[in-house]
């Protein structure tokens, strides 16, 4: 009954074989698609990046923008508050990482480490406290930075974790000036 | 399983036999794989596996398509139109399962009449046949409700049309309609129980295919002759039949691998051919479309539903036995259904001593031309109801009922069948045997 | 009983459409994305977007396509930048401005074209592919088998339909007469005894939209009335469809594929059953 007598040589079972491989291949194609079908779809991906026009912000003053279902703040600052970032000793913050993603991953927490523009103004950051993900506020806190209200996080006008249980720096996202008043985040 | 001697699984390993001895799941696999299978099937016989396949396929791709669709009036159609165009491969996706259930269809109506020419419903058969039966039914629900997600204009005009017949019922129908709608008209009730159940059936399906391979091999299958598989030995046995592994799996998967190759080019190059372009338009309560039309696979029904018009006699007569119960839209429910149910009744009508269509010279021609019946009940479905397709579908229904009720009982008794092969083994020699001029090249199959 | 059953025989043979429609004039136009290997011309696309932007849009919505996907492949694909600036053009009502209130502001390449639903006019989308311009012949579906289902002739055929109405029509009679359009007003003048339509076509809404030299065409193409309706077209069966050359391609590629798995199963089959055959 069993057509197992032909053990002799592979020629005889090339067939057998080809056909097994060509239905391996017709089935991993077929797999394929509904593996990737799961993937980011075409609109969702048009979303992965924003351009954000931030002509319109006063220094001193920031605008909050919702991003991939996440807070960011792009923050104009004063010359007040990027001195007072410059001044504090890296050495001695909780978090000495820049937490930068435009940076490699060993950058320090200096503040120009983690500015977008070269001249300090522009600060931006993901609106989440790094503790358990409560949206801080501006403008409050110990160090003239933002507070979390949550669990009393403190952060400096860099962003950077002062005081409280927050164990990071608020994160810097991959962003860049695409004109002189646009932001591209992502 | 089946009465047919066959070898029974040993397990080998240890962990064989602890498994088999727990849970004799392996030697069921084993069983059912290595099933000894008549010699002589021919290519009728490969339509249940593509038919297997057609259902791994639609809930395959049914339920990846679940994840980017919404079942709300407000947001479906966009939720496909999403599919097709962001989700990636989401259009190839759709087009596969609306093309699907086309294949679906197709086949199991070339399996079905298969059954009716070879006899495959007579005893001892007949289980198998009212599970296919029910299998049918769930089918033709599931790609009503299928029908009903995308909200196009059809879908919605098509679901008013249907869930309308119900409300034909006597004393109950209104409330029934209700009831099943959820509301007094088609609406997000409607939409989304019809999403549930539409996701339900083909699991239902699923294990009523499988009980309806448990039916045919406790039986053994039919073959091309009517003849049954010799059962005295094993030997004897092994004289009529080849184990399903591997003489029919690859049959079947070479005649399933030509017709994907068919499915393809359809999906690739005509995947709307087989739909309506109306439900491209997003459905509108208040703009009915010129021609309300189902899907093809339901026309014949279709039309045997609206043939039974006031002015029929029949109706009329009926009509007034049954007090003005039974009035003519009724009664186009009943004959619609009544036509399915005649056929799940093929098994006791059915007088015949002989059961394959093979050797019954007289039932060859009123077969051929119920299948012509068929195609032309299906295509004056398509047709608006009027003369002279109002004509045409009432003919048309009129010897559907008349096949099964009148004509298969009487042929038995009046036709004069040809003599059969003694044996399955015969008949396969007949074709393949060593008489044949010892040609080794006899590969028509 | 028999003389109706002739009659109906012939009638199904010779009646094609039921005496109250019209029968309407399709032109079957050829199209560079008909048939297995065919695919869309890029430059039409651009040309198609043109008469939509400049014509058509000031009453059709298309809400079904994003601004971006005039840059994907396959479709008019304009750089990014030029897609930027297209959008821009127009005005999206987003929900999240103005606390929660709602403004409008300028489209992004993510967003939609806006929908218009105020003019009554249908939205484009799907329009290619919601219409059939073939049909039969006697319901065999043979036309649209060997034709396509038409959906951008009959929108080519629409936009070149528009003649002079037959003398029998009132003056006053709403809409305007095109005999590529089936499911318009028909005027009672100009009808048979039996209720059967002397002309082909009926009397649409739509005021004629396009009449030759609407749009100038940057690459200095022909925008004579056909060229204008056909490139349109194209682009509403693009609109439709964006991923038709992607779909051939792996019609392609499925049908090889398996071609070459059924040769080998035939020849495993063949093989397998070898023994048995032809001997005992």
């Amino acid at each position: 009954m069993s057509h197992a007598d032909d053990h002799q040589g592979t020629r005889r079972d090339f067939i057998y074989y080809a056909t097994a491989g060509a239905g391996a291949v017709v089935t991993g194609a077929a797999v394929w698609p509904l593996v990737n079908q799961m993937n980011p779809s075409a609109d969702v991906l048009a979303l992965a990046s924003i351009r954000v026009d931030v002509g319109a912000v006063d220094l001193g003053t920031q605008i909050t923008v919702l991003w991939q279902g996440k807070p960011v703040f792009l923050r104009a600052r004063t010359p007040e508050e990027i001195a007072a970032a410059r001044a504090v000793d890296i050495s001695s913050l909780p978090d000495q990482n820049a937490e930068n993603e435009n940076l490699v991953a060993g950058a320090d927490a200096s503040d120009e480490n983690r500015a977008l523009s070269e001249d300090g103004t522009w600060l931006v950051q993901m609106g989440i406290c790094t503790h358990l993900g409560c949206v801080p506020l501006g403008e409050e806190g110990d160090f003239g930075g933002w507070f979390c209200p949550c669990h009393g996080s403190h952060y400096d006008t860099s962003g950077r974790i002062r005081k409280g249980p927050a164990p990071r720096n608020l994160l810097v996202p991959v962003a860049a000036f695409v004109d002189d008043t646009t932001i591209k985040l992502g | 399983m089946s009465g047919i001697p066959h070898d029974h699984y040993e397990p080998k390993s240890n962990f064989a036999k602890g498994v088999e001895s727990r849970l004799p799941i392996i030697g069921l696999l084993y069983t059912t794989l290595t099933a000894p299978t008549p010699k002589n099937l021919n290519w009728m016989w490969i339509w249940g596996i593509v038919l297997t396949f057609t259902l791994g396929l639609q809930i395959v791709t049914g339920i990846v398509l679940v994840m980017h669709y919404t079942p709300h009036v407000d947001m479906a159609f966009a939720s496909v139109e999403h599919i097709m165009r962001d989700v990636n491969g989401g259009h190839m996706i759709r087009y596969f399962h609306m093309n699907g259930a086309s294949l679906f269809f197709f086949a199991v109506y070339i399996h079905m009449f298969r059954g009716l020419y070879y006899g495959s419903y007579k005893a001892p058969r007949e289980i198998t046949w009212i599970i296919g039966m029910l299998i049918y039914i769930m089918m033709m629900g599931a790609g009503f409700m299928g029908y009903v997600l995308p909200w196009g204009q059809m879908s919605f005009h098509g679901t008013a049309v249907i869930t309308g017949l119900f409300g034909a019922i006597p004393f109950i129908g209104e409330s029934l309609q209700t009831w099943l709608l959820g509301a007094g008209a088609v609406g997000q009730p409607a939409l989304n129980r019809f999403f549930s159940l539409h996701y339900l059936l083909p699991f239902i399906i699923a294990g009523l295919v499988i009980v309806h391979i448990w039916a045919f091999h406790s039986t053994g299958n039919n073959n091309p002759t009517g003849v049954e598989v010799r059962r005295g030995s094993k030997e004897e046995a092994a004289k009529d039949t080849l184990p399903f592994w591997p003489y029919f799996v690859i049959k079947d998967l070479f005649a399933l691998a030509i017709i994907l190759a068919i499915f393809m080019a359809v999906v690739g190059f005509m995947p709307n051919y087989l739909g309506h372009p109306d439900n491209y338009i997003p459905a509108n309560a208040l703009v009915t479309p010129t021609h309300i039309v189902p899907e093809w696979y339901y026309l014949p029904f279709y039309a045997i539903l609206r043939a039974f018009t006031a002015d029929v006699w029949a109706v009329q007569l009926v009509s007034f036995l049954s007090f003005g119960i039974i009035d003519a839209k009724f009664f186009g429910v009943l004959a619609m259904f009544g036509a399915i149910f005649v056929m799940a009744l093929a098994p006791w009508l059915d007088t015949s001593s002989v059961r394959s269509g093979r050797f019954r010279p007289m039932f060859k021609w009123w077969f051929a031309l119920l299948v012509v019946d068929f195609i032309v009940l299906m295509w004056a479905g398509s047709r608006p109801a009027e003369f002279p397709y109002d004509w045409i579908s009432l003919i048309g229904a009129t010897y559907w009922f008349a096949y099964f009720l009148i004509i298969l009982p009487i042929l038995g008794v009046i036709e004069k069948p040809l003599t059969p092969p003694a044996t399955i083994e015969d008949d396969f020699n007949a074709h393949y045997g060593p008489k044949d001029g010892g040609s080794a090249t006899s590969s028509a199959e | 009983m028999f003389r109706k059953l002739t009659l109906a025989a012939v009638l199904a043979v010779s009646a094609t459409t039921a005496a109250a429609e019209s029968e309407a004039h399709i032109e079957d136009f050829d199209f560079s994305f008909e048939g297995p290997f065919g695919s869309y011309d890029q430059n039409q696309l651009q040309r198609g977007l043109k008469v939509f932007t400049e014509v058509c849009s000031a009453c059709h919505g298309l809400e079904l396509v994003a601004f971006r996907n005039l840059h994907d492949e396959g479709g008019p694909a304009l750089p990014e930048d030029q897609v930027r600036a297209y959008a821009e053009g127009f005005e999206v009502f987003d929900k999240a401005l103005d606390d929660g209130e709602g403004d409008y502001r300028a489209a992004t390449p993510a967003d939609k074209f806006p929908s218009i639903t105020g003019t009554g006019a249908p939205d484009l989308s799907l329009m290619a592919k919601a219409r059939a311009g073939f049909h039969g012949p006697y319901g065999t579906g043979l036309n649209q088998l060997f034709k396509g289902m038409g959906g951008p002739e009959y929108i080519a055929s629409l936009m070149t339909g528009y003649e002079e109405p037959p003398e029998c029509a009132p003056e006053d009679f709403d809409g305007q007469y095109n005999v590529a359009f089936a499911a318009g007003g028909y005027p009672d003048e100009c009808k048979y005894e039996n209720g059967d339509h002397k002309y082909p076509g009926s009397w649409i809404a739509m005021g004629q939209p396009l009449w030759g030299e609407d749009v100038d065409f940057d690459d200095g193409h022909s925008n004579d009335l056909r060229n204008e309706a056909e490139d349109v077209a194209a682009f509403l069966m693009w609109t439709a469809e964006p991923k038709m050359m992607a779909r051939k391609q792996a019609g392609l590629t499925g049908v090889i594929f398996l071609l070459i798995l059924s040769v080998l199963l035939y020849l495993t089959n063949k093989r397998l059953w070898a023994p048995h055959k032809n001997k005992d």
